[in-house]
């Protein structure tokens, strides 16, 4: 089996994130960057998989900048098989990016695509989606379980949606984006890390690809949100429950 | 000329208030461009909810009634949606951003070839869009630059659309070759007598402050009933184990608006911000007066939890019965 993993390099989601004055991006000094965080579930899925069912290629792959590097070396240090970095300077849209991952999934040939269910920068929740569709597979997005059947033909994903939980099945290949509460991501090893070094980290220039990637979508500008002013402080419990009896009329 | 397709959620033969949110979105596009709003209602035995979204000022409805739509599944579901938007040359597909339109319309704006906006929180005059990013830290001024335009909205940025006329129900099919490579298995529904979370005029929502499931249980329920409210739990809590991830208020759980959110418990990580920032009220109670979550709050008392919410769920008791 082989399970390809996009992996995402996005700040640090304890970061305060501000956005620069012209409104052109965020502020980057000073800010860490890691695997986004609903990827790197993704990778510990396709790890455990590859452990639970005696063997598999999990293969790596980010889209963006070349410093994403050094998020692929940390994935291939938790244990992944292999890192493609295909290298772009300007930022893509989730179609792009999905546009992009099917020309990889066409050279590869992967049985499984897993990823997180969203990025944790653009909050679009789109590109799984988008891949499914493009290759006209099926999806079991927002995972917060994964099975396979005996023969390991077929997979069975239970989804987190409003009001309860559902479950899907359908025969590989396909895509699965994973939620929160699929696993806990493990910590790099010390030998992981040395191990991580010798592996393959392959770099491919995007244009190689022959993607189209003018956006469907056009950021113009960011700002941030309008600020929330605190309010008063009280003393008692019955204060409280007063004012929002007689103040706020909401009990 | 907007023409505006509404993709219309419905469970258990009732008609979702999120779906209502989309209509109204999809009336703020064709009020600017001029044009008109089509409801799409799919499933199997779907007359009455399509009769019902006649009611709820739509210029057309388009019920597309088939046993083979009628469980769940992106994929026929996608290719369901997209050939009526085909049909109707609908130049705009809308669906509330809830579990079922994140996972669809991607594949929706796939087919038709369109680029899409996920969660927008507004439609400027200028023709832009409004949608948080970030974890709501930032708000990006976005573009759609394809003829064809899908978007997904968040459901607490917009009021549902009011009861206003009643358009004509119209019948579609779903052709032959559309299939699915999906199999439903089952629905398990988390039962609760309480309201939905993201409907509830008051939420309560409890933190790591809690510091367990069974406190949940013995604390903080007691109150979320005595206020006839929904229960909600941060993310902390969450990755804790204390109470399951469909009670999670935040960018990566649900975003929630309700008149007054109680918040317990919970120092206000950014991303819990994200998802109850725009209540009408917000009360916060935690023992740590520097806590980020009062900074949000109209009212804030620090203070032990374990000793003021038995106290506030009796004061409100007391209130409730005099």
């Amino acid at each position: 089996m082989k399970i390809l993993v996009p992996i995402k390099r996005v700040p640090d989601p304890q970061t305060n994130i501000s956005v620069k004055g012209d409104g052109t991006g965020i502020v980057t000094d000073n800010v860490k960057f890691v695997i986004n965080p609903f990827c790197e579930i993704a990778l510990e899925e396709a790890l455990r998989i590859k452990e639970s069912q005696g063997g598999a290629e999990v293969v790596l792959v980010s889209i963006g900048q070349k410093v994403a590097q050094e998020q692929l070396r940390t994935g291939l240090a938790m244990g992944a098989d292999r890192a493609t970095i295909l290298v772009l300077a300007e930022e893509i849209d989730s179609s792009t990016t999905a546009n992009v991952l099917a020309k990889l999934v066409a050279q590869e040939s992967p049985d499984l695509v897993l990823l997180g269910k969203q990025a944790i920068d653009d909050d679009a929740n789109q590109t799984g989606q988008i891949l499914a569709a493009l290759l006209d597979w099926p999806q079991g997005t927002f995972a917060s379980k994964v099975e396979f059947s005996g023969d390991k033909k077929e997979i069975t994903v239970t989804r987190e949606v409003d009001g309860g939980l559902e479950t899907v099945a359908f025969a590989l290949p396909g895509i699965v984006t994973t939620d929160l509460r699929l696993n806990e991501p493990r910590y790099a090893s010390l030998p992981g890390i040395m191990k991580a070094r010798k592996k393959e980290l392959k770099e491919i220039p995007l244009a190689e690809l022959g993607v189209d990637a003018a956006p469907r979508v056009k950021t113009h500008k960011l700002s941030p949100p309008p600020k929330r002013a605190a309010g008063r402080k009280v003393e008692t419990v019955q204060e409280l429950v007063n004012l929002l009896h007689t103040e706020a009329k909401l009990i | 000329m907007a023409k505006v397709l509404v993709y219309i959620e419905h469970a258990h033969g009732k008609l979702l208030k999120s779906s209502l949110v989309a209509i109204r979105a999809g009336q703020e596009i064709s009020k600017k461009g001029g044009g008109d709003v089509t409801a799409l209602v799919l499933g199997s035995g779907v007359d009455a909810i399509a009769s019902e979204v006649a009611g709820h000022g739509v210029q057309s409805v388009v019920a597309l009634d088939d046993a083979r739509v009628k469980d769940y599944v992106a994929d026929l579901h996608a290719k369901a949606v997209a050939h009526v938007a085909k049909d109707k040359g609908a130049t705009w597909v809308i669906a509330a951003a809830t579990a079922a339109g994140k996972d669809f319309m991607p594949r929706v704006a796939h087919h038709l070839d369109a680029g899409m906006a996920s969660d927008i929180t507004a439609f400027n005059d200028d023709g832009s869009i409004t949608r948080p990013t970030y974890a709501g830290n930032v708000l990006a001024t976005v573009s759609i630059e394809t003829p064809v335009k899908v978007a997904t909205v968040r459901t607490t940025a917009f009021e549902p659309a009011a009861k206003e006329g009643s358009a004509s129900v119209e019948k579609a099919a779903l052709p032959a070759e559309l299939t699915s490579k999906m199999r439903f298995v089952s629905f398990a529904e988390t039962k609760s007598d309480r309201p939905a979370l993201g409907d509830a005029s008051i939420v309560v929502s409890g933190g790591r402050g809690l510091k367990s499931g069974e406190n949940f249980t013995t604390y903080l329920e007691p109150l979320v009933d005595a206020l006839g409210a929904a229960m909600g739990a941060s993310r902390a809590a969450v990755d804790a184990g204390f109470v399951p991830n469909d009670l999670q208020v935040g960018q990566t759980g649900k975003v929630v608006a309700p008149q007054l959110y109680v918040a317990v418990g919970i120092s206000g990580a950014i991303q819990h911000l994200a998802g109850m920032k725009d209540s009408k009220v917000i009360v916060a109670i935690n023992k740590d007066g520097d806590a980020p979550i009062f900074s949000v709050a109209d009212y804030g008392l620090v203070a032990d939890l374990f000793k003021a919410v038995p106290e506030m769920t009796d004061e409100v008791k007391k209130l409730k019965a005099s």
